[in-house]
């Protein structure tokens, strides 16, 4: 009887037919796809992105060259040179990532102790020539200017579970 | 003189000459826009099996995309490999794409709508289709590459096999007809659908729709360009139009063997329901939606199933599909026999 049952199933394709109901349902189910450029997924607020150098409400940077970021770096992409400035507060003369050495862990804002170096929600930071991808303190205040708002709330929204 | 011009187009060899061309033209430029958009539907379909969208970018709806990826194929440069025979390596895609293409000739697209309306159309059909295999052989031969060596030996001995059924399915349907004439096949299918031959030979048209699955190397029996193991088969050598002939060609026999499909059991022409409003619309639009639908069903299986293992391949072709077909090839025939209903010549 069970084979009897078994050829019947055979000669009238049920795997197949019900493999193939199967795909047919699933070609009127609502679409996964995200169009990207156009549509983004959610980020995180931990999200790991393109780096910035924040600045005190006052407009004065808040890096204080303490190189705990330089120290910890584990690509050794950051590079600090640093002197005191004429008002006598320590500050870096250089402040150098190299984008194309960073593998995005986070230990430099990690190790911050005064939270300027931070990586920001922006990963749309692709370039044309591998030299755009060294960056240094300007650029990384340029950044912080003007993702500032975006870092602030994504901080804040994660203070909470630090 | 609209007399003047039928006696010109009629007994002049160049007013023949100029029907004949526009007759070509009327089919091909129709049938090569449809390999167009087959590749497109086959990309929505399989994408929105997998909860995907498909070419959305190129043109509303990506509609555009078939024409964006056939000027690339035409700007890119043809690669032809040193240790390969140039002149063979040439001609492969064309025999390939030639033959899919001629094959059209003897296809009716409504009554009467045909350009060679010959009394053996089933039987030119077959070997049309069995030419297109030297197009591989030669292609996989002349690249000198053992991918594409093997993806040719695989794909003549697959389309061989499935030959074999697909025949007996062909002699099932002219034992019912009477007739090698395809227009004939569709008019003795004519009065609604259920006068069409795919309900009383239901087994047929299923083995008959795997066969050309297997005969156009579609999945699940595209073991000849199977990617895990032969990078792309026979054609793993080709580039730029040389490879578009071949997609092209693979493309025009599958919409060739939906046509078949429509002919043979779906009442080709037809309207389904043989009263008004249904047979006001035009016999070529009903066939038209039939190949589509059969069209659909390719890239639903595509989007289905996984591939056979060579030898599960041949398994089914020769233990399950010849002495299946051959067996209802002598029922037919018996039950003809024995009933009274052999066709009359």
């Amino acid at each position: 009887m069970a084979s009897l049952d078994r050829t019947a199933r055979a000669f009238l394709l049920t795997e197949l037919v019900s493999g193939f109901a199967l795909t047919l349902k699933y070609m009127f189910k609502p679409k996964v796809t995200v169009n990207y450029p156009h549509e983004k997924g959610p980020l995180s607020p931990r999200f790991r992105g393109e780096h910035a150098l924040r600045r005190y409400p006052n407009g004065e940077e808040r890096c204080i060259a303490c190189k705990l970021c330089e120290a910890i770096c584990p690509a050794q992409a950051i590079t600090i040179e640093a002197e005191p400035r004429d008002d006598g507060s320590r500050r870096t003369t250089r402040y150098d990532i190299d984008m194309t050495k960073c593998i995005y862990c986070g230990f430099c804002q990690e190790a911050c102790p005064v939270d300027a170096i931070v990586e920001g929600p922006n990963f749309e930071f692709s370039t044309e020539t591998r030299e755009e991808l060294m960056y240094n303190k300007d650029k990384l205040l340029a950044n912080g200017d003007r993702w500032e708002s975006l870092i602030a709330a994504n901080l804040q929204a994660d203070a909470a579970y630090r | 003189m609209s007399a003047d011009l039928i006696h010109f187009f009629t007994t002049n060899w160049l007013g023949q000459a100029i029907v004949i061309v526009a007759q070509c033209l009327a089919v091909t430029v129709p049938l090569l826009v449809a390999v167009a958009y087959m590749t497109y539907v086959d990309r929505k379909v399989w994408a929105s099996i997998q909860l995907r969208r498909g070419p959305n970018v190129v043109g509303p709806f990506g509609l555009l995309q078939p024409f964006a990826d056939g000027l690339k194929l035409v700007l890119k440069e043809t690669i032809i490999p040193s240790s390969a025979n140039g002149v063979l390596f040439i001609i492969a895609p064309m025999i390939t794409f030639m033959t899919a293409l001629v094959a059209w000739a003897v296809v009716p697209f409504d009554n009467g709508w045909v350009i060679a309306d010959i009394n053996v159309g089933i039987l030119y059909l077959f070997a049309i289709s069995s030419l297109g295999v030297y197009g591989i052989i030669i292609a996989g031969w002349a690249s000198n590459s053992k991918y594409a060596f093997l993806g040719a030996l695989r794909s003549a001995a697959q389309m061989v096999s499935y030959e074999v059924s697909i025949g007996f399915v062909l002699i099932t349907v002219l034992l019912c007809v009477g007739s090698l004439n395809l227009s004939d096949v569709v008019l003795a299918q004519s009065g609604g659908f259920w006068h069409w031959f795919f309900l009383p030979l239901l087994p047929m048209f299923v083995i008959f729709f795997v066969s050309s699955l297997a005969e156009t190397n579609r999945t699940p029996f595209d073991l000849p360009m199977s990617e895990a193991e032969l990078v792309a088969g026979f054609h793993t050598e080709y580039s730029a139009m040389t490879f578009g002939l071949f997609f092209l060609g693979e493309y025009a026999n599958m919409i060739l063997l939906s046509a078949m499909g429509a002919i043979l059991f779906l009442g080709g022409w037809m309207s389904p329901i043989p009263y008004a409003p249904f047979t006001y619309v035009p016999g070529v639009v009903w066939f038209a939606l039939k190949i589509a639908f059969l069209l659909f069903v390719f890239s639903w299986t595509k989007g289905t199933l996984p591939r056979y293992r060579y030898d599960q391949l041949m398994r089914l072709g020769w233990k399950v599909f010849l002495p299946v077909s051959l067996g209802w090839v002598v029922l037919t025939a018996a039950v003809l026999q024995f009933s009274g209903w052999v066709p009359k010549p």
